[in-house]
């Protein structure tokens, strides 16, 4: 366990800040296990530009992998250059985040290397000799803490679970590297990313996230409702599973299980019934607030502050007095 | 075209977990199902072959004797063979992948359709591990898979943190589902009584030589605290003070 490399989350073109909690884990990992890290950048030719803060959380070398072909790259070419890196750092742990970016790279990654690989990490701790993790199962309803064999793995970060990384006085050393595209699969073929035009924050870092379920009925009153709501806060928008499968929200805004996991300062949940997997998505946020016509409504059991009511009246008029 | 389409038992995700005093699942009232992204996985291979193509599906399953009864569900939903790979000790991604790499190459399928995760364990590893274990190309948290090229390529939409993402992949590849591909449909009485009848085929695992060591070992396990519940709030003028003046999270 000496030595770790960090898998940045890109899009190509920057790094995002769903990297940070990694680096957050990393400077943890290191104290524990008593090793250094180093960043991967993999994206288009232009990716170097865009390091800034990121030399300064204490990874020894940021490794970047720049070229026009890896503007959109794919988890078996992305798996490849990883492993270059890694032969060529002498890494032998792995370290990435836990959005779809990180759940479809770094298993593949493991898979290759055959290395344990621990998904959606809460914490790291060293007890004894060997390093114990924990990480939420049955949808968070049980909290399992693994072992892995050997020192080595594969890890997986949950973002909501590690603040931001300190600041450290060193700065990183650059260290491009050359990839021979003859060796990268030619299996996969990026057709298109369609992202939805966002002129609101991003869910999984916004301060405040709106959240509406499937009592809001059609995509117009949802976006008047909880858009509206979520602007007049400077707010996300979130959503239910229930509410995306019948096409009243985006699918990137589902929160839980299965979906985004958020921990706001201020989450606020209209029309959501509270299942245990929508649960799983949100519960670590600081101040729930619940509107729901059903006093009865597990949602309420978690709120901080609930309000028996039809958001159909409830939201306009929230909306109209913030 | 073959379609192979590993399956998992599961609790029933709506259900309660509970644990036991020793710190094990408590499985004294657990109803048992297919994972419901693997029954997504199954639905999109019975539409696949509903599109007009000839289409062989065989579902695996790898675990103790029970797990065939979600074995004779698949089959009811519509796979045309199972096979059931008895496992009887604690399993990771690292064996299951290992497993159904063997069994990949005795069936030699053209595409491997499978959950994005297992509701259980939430891993969300074993379809990555086992493409990398094969060389195949992958396609995760598919939302939209169209058979293309004559049979020897599948574009697939994936749901992504920015939105949706569209890949193209030569097929033999591995391809897991996430909860928009489809509603998988209700399984008729006259399925189940047909299913009983369609071949499974039990596998030893002493078949496939050494089996890797188990990478994952769970040390303990534990129900968090539950998260404190707060108050009432009559109105939302009542709301809007407390927010402010209480928790001050608005200003
Ligand atoms: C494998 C799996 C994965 C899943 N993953 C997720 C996930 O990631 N995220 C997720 O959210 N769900 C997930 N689910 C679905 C989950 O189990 C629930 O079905 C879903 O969360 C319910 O959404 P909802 O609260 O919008 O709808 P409902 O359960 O229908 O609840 C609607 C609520 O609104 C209230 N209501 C009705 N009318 C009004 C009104 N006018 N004003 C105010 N309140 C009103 C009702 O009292 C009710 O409580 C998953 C399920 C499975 C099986
Ligand atoms: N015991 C098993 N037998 C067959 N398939 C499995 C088994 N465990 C996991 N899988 C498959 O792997 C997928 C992802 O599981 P996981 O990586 O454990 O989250 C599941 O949706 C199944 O398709």
């Amino acid at each position: 366990m000496k030595r770790l490399l960090i898998v940045a989350e890109t899009d190509g073109v920057k790094i995002l800040p769903s990297t940070l909690p990694t680096m957050t884990f990393a400077q943890l990992w290191s104290k524990e296990a008593g090793g250094a890290f180093d960043l991967l950048v993999i994206g288009g030719s232009d990716i170097q530009q865009a390091l800034g803060e990121w030399q300064n959380f204490g990874a020894e070398t940021i490794f970047i992998s720049s070229s026009a072909e890896l503007a959109h790259f794919t988890a078996d070419r992305a798996a490849i250059v990883a492993l270059q890196v890694m032969k060529q750092s002498g890494a032998d742990s792995l370290a990435g985040p836990s959005s779809t970016f990180g759940r479809d790279i770094l298993p593949r990654i493991a898979g290759l290397c055959d290395l344990p690989m621990v998904s959606d990490v809460l914490s790291v701790v060293l007890a004894g000799d060997s390093l114990t993790f924990k990480r939420p199962t049955f949808a968070g309803n049980v909290i399992t803490t693994v072992q892995i064999a050997g020192d080595c793995g594969v890890y997986s970060v949950r973002g909501t679970a590690f603040g931001k990384p300190e600041v450290v006085t060193t700065v990183s050393a650059i260290a491009p590297i050359d990839i021979n595209f003859e060796d990268l699969p030619t299996g996969t073929t990026w057709i298109s990313l369609d992202s939805p035009e966002q002129n609101r924050p991003d869910v999984t870092n916004a301060r405040v996230v709106v959240t509406g379920g499937r009592p809001l009925r059609d995509a117009d009153t949802y976006e008047k409702l909880i858009g509206g709501l979520a602007d007049k806060l400077g707010g996300a928008t979130g959503a239910t599973r229930a509410a995306v499968d019948s096409g009243i929200a985006l699918n990137e805004s589902q929160v839980g299980q299965t979906g985004k996991v958020v921990a706001p300062e201020l989450y606020i949940a209209a029309g959501v019934s509270g299942s245990v997997q929508h649960i799983a998505g949100m519960k670590e946020s600081k101040v729930i607030v619940a509107i729901n016509t059903d006093s009865d409504a597990p949602i309420f059991e978690i709120a901080d502050f609930g309000l028996i009511a039809d958001l159909h009246q409830a939201l306009p008029e929230l909306i109209s007095k913030l | 075209m073959k379609i192979l389409v590993p399956i998992k038992r599961v609790p029933d995700p709506y259900g309660r977990i509970r644990l036991t005093s020793d710190g094990s699942i408590d499985a004294s009232d657990i109803k048992w199902v297919i994972n419901p992204f693997d029954e997504i996985a199954l639905e999109e291979a019975v539409r696949i072959r509903e599109q007009g193509a000839e289409v062989e599906i065989v579902a695996v399953i790898i675990g103790e004797a029970v797990c065939e009864e979600q074995l004779r569900t698949a089959l009811a939903m519509g796979a045309d063979r199972g096979i059931f790979v008895e496992f009887n000790s604690p399993a990771d991604p690292g064996i299951i992948s290992f497993l159904l790499a063997a069994v990949f190459k005795s069936v030699n399928p053209d595409i491997v359709l499978m959950g994005k995760q297992g509701i259980d364990d939430d891993f969300s590893q074993t379809g990555q591990r086992l493409a990398a274990r094969l060389n195949l190309p992958q396609a995760t948290f598919a939302s939209k898979i169209e058979i293309v090229s004559n049979g020897s390529a599948a574009r697939v939409a994936r749901e992504v943190d920015a939105g949706r993402e569209t890949l193209e992949v030569k097929l033999p590849a591995v391809i897991t589902t996430d909860l928009r591909l489809n509603e998988p449909r209700y399984v008729a009485l006259p399925a189940i009584i047909k299913a009983r009848s369609k071949p499974v085929n039990r596998v030893n695992t002493s078949e496939y030589g050494s089996i890797p060591a188990l990478q994952i070992s769970v040390i303990k396990r534990e129900v968090p605290l539950p998260r404190k519940g707060g108050r009432k709030v009559g109105s939302v003028d009542e709301l809007i003070t407390a927010l402010r003046d209480e928790a001050k999270v608005i200003a």
